[in-house]
């Protein structure tokens, strides 16, 4: 087995295009309790953590959309500026491990494991972002959705490292809810994340940790945006509750060592009708 | 040296079994080792420095914490060769004469050490938190301490501990 520590993007490609079965390392989160434990012994690991192009973000103003390197660790996706133009990220930020945990995962390994339990997954997902992929041979983008095919299963490409994550910054409220049996070093039971864009009349909704991968629930969007006031944030009791419900019926949660099928489903409903009552704090 | 042992391209290092970590200050070399190893074993079985403590070795309790590039994390989540040329703090490190830092003086003063063992994760994830707020309320404490476990304490004392570094520092009282 051999590391490799490249500096470049170029070099992280290259490495990664002479051996199909290499180990991309990020922040090790992950990937470590699995070498650790003897379950993974690649012949080749290539620790990204250290190519500046993955290390940063960007914000373009006229697209109104922030580029996010997919080695930009949890930590620093909790501060400002960047805090506040995707706030339902810092929150969901957050939620994940534990100081020590968010200093070393980042954004593009949270995506690369695709556990349906992804504490950033759901935000991407609410937010319909773009996922960067390049290799030796070039460049493509595929929207979060097609990214995400199962269980830790990705479109991801062998050869191909996640570079970056697109965001639209929104104008609205955007909120990220989690449930665990703990406030800090948990494996998320149900998470959501709702996000709304007030010029564009748009309610997103999308769940995790209850299905095989993240679920968006057009059906409680699409009864949120015909039934809610965008101007006065108004939305009566009965839709707040009918939007649970719908969250709750759109979910696919499985019983296993965590929690129940039933609790899981209780608590989509819980959360999303608490983010939708946070979006739209006026009663109607 | 053998073929595969150490080459290098530009800027990229290719390593197998032979590397040298930077640890408290001095350039370390790490022989023998199998180059998937983590920070804490390497730590602890190669070089010796046996202050940072392997329990859960997933992240999940804290017990083994350093600072890589001056950030906390769980030594036993970092593969060691990729930690190449990045400075490596250790508790041995956070009081290289022998005379304990104010925090661990704090910890001692406030009853804040039972059975000890997660007491060198918790005196470093403390230094990082000081580093970062230097006034932290409690609420705050407990936030930031949420990834080293203490079975024994209750973590009472330990937030005493903390606050009485934060007072002290200030130079407000005892």
């Amino acid at each position: 087995m051999t590391v490799l520590v490249p500096t470049s993007l170029d070099e992280a490609l290259s490495a990664l295009a002479a051996d199909e079965h290499a180990l991309v390392l990020a922040g090790g989160t992950d990937a470590m309790v699995e070498v650790n434990a003897g379950h993974r012994k690649p012949s080749l690991v290539v620790a990204v953590n250290r190519v500046a192009e993955l290390r940063s973000w960007t914000f373009d103003p006229a697209a109104r959309a922030v580029r996010i390197g997919a080695a930009v660790t949890y930590s620093e996706l909790m501060q400002a500026p960047i805090a506040d133009l995707v706030p339902a990220l810092a929150q969901a930020a957050r939620t994940v491990g534990s100081p020590q945990i968010r200093n070393a995962g980042t954004l593009g390994g949270n995506l690369g494991t695709c556990s349906p339990a992804g504490d950033g997954l759901p935000v991407l997902s609410a937010l319909d972002a773009t996922v960067h992929l390049a290799s030796a041979s070039g460049e493509r983008l595929l929207t979060v959705h097609d990214f995400m095919v199962g269980v830790k299963r990705t479109a991801r490409r062998p050869g191909e490292l996640i570079t970056a994550i697109t965001l639209p910054v929104l104008s609205g409220f955007q909120g990220y809810s989690k449930v665990g049996v703990r406030n800090a070093m948990v494996i998320a039971l149900a998470t959501a994340c709702v996000a709304v864009d007030t010029p564009t009349a748009s309610v997103r909704v999308a769940l995790g940790s209850v299905g095989t991968t993240i679920l968006r629930c057009p059906e409680a969007e699409s009864m949120a945006i015909s039934e809610v006031d965008f101007g006065s944030r108004s939305a009566s009791a009965e839709v707040v509750r009918h939007f649970g419900e719908l969250a709750a019926a759109h979910s696919r949660p499985i019983d296993d060592h965590r929690a129940t099928a039933a609790y899981r489903r209780h608590a989509i409903g819980v959360l999303a009708s608490r983010l939708l009552r946070r979006a739209f704090p006026n009663e109607q | 040296m053998s073929s595969d042992s150490t080459a290098s391209t530009s800027n990229d290092v290719l390593l197998s079994e032979h590397y040298a970590l930077h640890v408290n200050g001095e350039l370390r070399e790490v022989h023998d080792g199998w180059v998937g190893e983590s920070l804490l074993y390497v730590l602890r079985e190669r070089l010796g420095l046996m202050g940072s403590k392997g329990a859960c070795e997933q992240g999940e309790c804290g017990s083994c914490s350093v600072l890589v590039d001056g950030e906390l994390v769980c030594s036993c989540l970092v593969m060691a060769a990729s930690a190449l040329s990045q400075p490596i703090v250790t508790i041995e490190g956070i009081a290289p004469t022998g005379a304990p830092s104010d925090v661990q003086q704090a910890f001692v003063d406030a009853g804040a050490v039972q059975c000890g063992f997660c007491t060198p994760g918790l005196i470093m994830a403390t230094h990082a938190l000081l580093a970062r707020s230097p006034e932290p309320t409690d609420v705050e404490i407990r936030e930031e301490l949420s990834g080293n476990v203490c079975r024994c304490t209750g973590y009472g004392r330990i937030i005493d501990a903390v606050q009485r570094v934060s007072v002290s520092r200030r130079g407000v009282g005892a």
